[in-house]
């Protein structure tokens, strides 16, 4: 009814408007089946998939020549590591004679916790990116890609940066630092098992935040920043967990990163047993939460996306922008 | 009233307007979207609290707890240079302002003078709340004998520090995503080399000679002196000064110098290279 008011006040007539109705292309009726759409989405969803994951890439890498991009890769993390190696040296050299084994347990768990920082810090980047900067969000939504799928294929790019960071950053511990990784040792398949499962939680704690990214201005730097700030403090990541207030260890015992950093820890069998407060926790156990956070807490997170991303909608927020 | 009547502002007059115009969204635009406090100010503040936990669990001295809060704090001030001043051109030129800018009556250093003033209002509500937690919840005690000292290295580590971020955005107005890339390569180094959760004196204590160079080179970018000076004025008497206070008086006040002169000049040159390969409003690249 609404539409054809509308034609009428444009002084279009109802044949002329039949008319372009039946130009309309649609699905073909005579062997339309709903698994064939079905089929044809998850299609879609995989070239989504995969060339926004290439998109990231380049978007990542083809700033600079290659040697550029790779110094640029590796100065980061080592720098990041060298703040823990200089401050454990200080207090070495001052008199304090601090566990070595302390040492082995904050740079292992630092290396991997780049994951959280960069994956988890660049999924909730990607929409103030398209959305501001780029201003290309609208356009996404209105192609048939789905925003979703995109969004997991621009994080994968971020995890594959990510590995390369946290490999040369362990190469650099145990060359010039003497951090004792012996490859022989390593239980590579719960290793493998450990860091999926760990990875597929740190992208959901991202989808997470970008669903909160569609509603906020320009803050999602101070918010990624706090929330990578917040694993940092309470999962155990450069002090035992057992040196927390203990609200604090009750906290960090709900987290997956928690377990996750652990299960790494084990794995590679580095700061093992510095930790008094998951050292009486067995490995099955860890992975038993591990696995039992990560579903919950990827539900909470793929419904706080979608709640983000309706109300983004409903308020017009998808273009928005707020550069002061 | 005929145009003709309206009394012409003087250039003092004008650029003062366009120090407030371009300070004034900061201050009072980000006061209308509240989440800005939590985001900007209590969330920053676990990752600093993480540092704090490492030295207890090394259990280092007391006054090094001190020196991760006072370097906790001064963080805001290093992330607003490289996001809110060096990168800023940056997106000023990706959103089109740039443009206006250019095309207004005014020197490009009130705009710059404006972002700075305005960035500096967050970054100060964001550092004072850190040493507010640290003397709260962390119990550290600072003592300030010297108050005029403090304040004149608090000043002059200001001046020389925006000067740099001036600096930077002009050479960061002519570059593409590379100006996002330095950003954050600008990050943890510098908070390696400068010192920001230990003295910078650490290198020499590690590695003797060759870390009491690393402290001389990391002198040029002025938060390392800074630092120094502040954690020498709030903790009299501790022997982890890198040089005495009023030689890094002294040298802020040069590097604030010569870093005002260079962000001018730079400036100047940067735009006038931007013109001529016509690259002012090129976005997106």
């Amino acid at each position: 009814m609404a539409v054809n008011r509308k034609s009428r006040s444009m002084g279009i007539s109802q044949k002329s408007l039949k008319s372009m109705r039946r130009s309309i292309p649609r699905y073909p009726t005579g062997n339309y089946h709903p698994n064939k759409e079905n089929v044809e989405s998850r299609h879609r969803n995989a070239r989504t998939l995969k060339w926004s994951a290439w998109l990231g890439w380049q978007m990542e890498s083809n700033w600079a020549d290659p040697f550029l991009f790779m110094v640029y890769s590796v100065a980061k993390p080592i720098a990041a590591s060298l703040i823990l190696v200089v401050m454990y040296s200080i207090i070495a050299a001052i008199g304090g004679g601090p566990d070595i084994g302390l040492f082995h347990y904050m740079f292992v768990s630092n290396a991997f916790f780049m994951y959280v920082g960069q994956v988890l810090f660049g999924v909730a980047q990607i929409v103030h990116d398209d959305r501001e900067h780029f201003q290309t969000m609208k356009y996404i939504y209105i192609s048939p890609s789905n925003y979703f799928s995109y969004m997991i294929g621009r994080s994968v790019s971020k995890m594959v940066i990510t590995t390369f960071a946290v490999i040369i950053t362990m190469a650099f511990g145990v060359f010039l630092l003497n951090v004792p990784l012996n490859i022989f040792t390593i239980n590579w398949l719960l290793f493998m098992a450990v860091m999926v499962i760990g990875i597929f939680c740190i992208m959901a704690f991202g989808l997470a935040l970008a669903g909160l990214s569609f509603l906020t201005a320009k803050h999602q730097g101070g918010m990624n920043e706090g929330i990578a700030g917040l694993f940092y403090l309470f999962c155990g990541v450069v002090f035992p967990v057992s040196i927390l207030p203990s609200w604090g260890m009750s906290f960090a015992k709900i987290l997956p990163i928690t377990y996750w950093l652990e299960l790494v820890r084990r794995t590679l069998n580095l700061g093992v047993g510095m930790d008094s407060t998951l050292s009486g926790a067995s490995t099955a156990y860890c992975m038993a939460i591990l696995c039992l956070s990560t579903l919950i807490f990827s539900i909470v997170a793929l419904a706080i996306f979608k709640v983000g991303d309706t109300v983004a909608r409903q308020k017009g927020l998808i273009d928005m922008t707020t550069a002061y | 009233m005929k145009f003709e009547e309206f009394k012409k502002p003087t250039w003092f007059q004008m650029n003062l307007r366009a120090v407030w115009g371009r300070a004034y969204p900061r201050i009072i635009g980000v006061n209308r979207e509240l989440s800005w406090v939590f985001f900007e100010t209590v969330l920053p503040l676990l990752g600093v609290a993480a540092f704090v936990y490492i030295y207890k669990a090394l259990e280092a001295p007391p006054q090094y707890i001190g020196y991760v809060i006072i370097g906790g704090a001064m963080t805001a001030y290093w992330m607003n240079v490289l996001w809110s001043m060096a990168a800023q051109m940056y997106w000023e030129k990706e959103i089109g302002n740039l443009e206006l800018y250019l095309i207004a009556p005014i020197s490009r250093m009130s705009v710059l003078g404006g972002m700075a003033l305005g960035g500096m209002f967050s970054s100060s509500v964001r550092a004072i709340s850190t040493i507010v937690v640290g003397i709260v919840i962390f119990g550290i005690s600072l003592s300030l004998p010297d108050p005029l000292m403090f304040a004149g290295i608090f000043i002059f580590t200001m001046i020389a520090l925006y000067g740099m971020g001036m600096m930077f955005a002009s050479l960061y107005m002519l570059w593409g995503r590379e100006a996002w890339h330095m950003s954050s390569l600008f990050t943890e180094p510098i908070y390696l080399v400068s010192g920001f959760y230990f003295p910078v004196k650490g290198f020499t204590t590690m590695l003797g000679n060759p870390g009491t160079w690393i402290a001389a080179g990391a002198s040029i970018i002025p938060i390392t002196l800074g630092l120094d000076g502040m954690r020498q004025c709030l903790y009299p008497g501790n022997t982890d000064g890198f040089l005495p206070l009023w030689l890094e008086l002294a040298i802020l006040m040069v590097l604030s110098v010569v870093f005002l002169f260079l962000a001018k000049y730079s400036l100047a040159y940067m735009e006038n290279l931007g013109k001529r390969e016509g690259r002012l409003t090129m976005r997106w690249q």
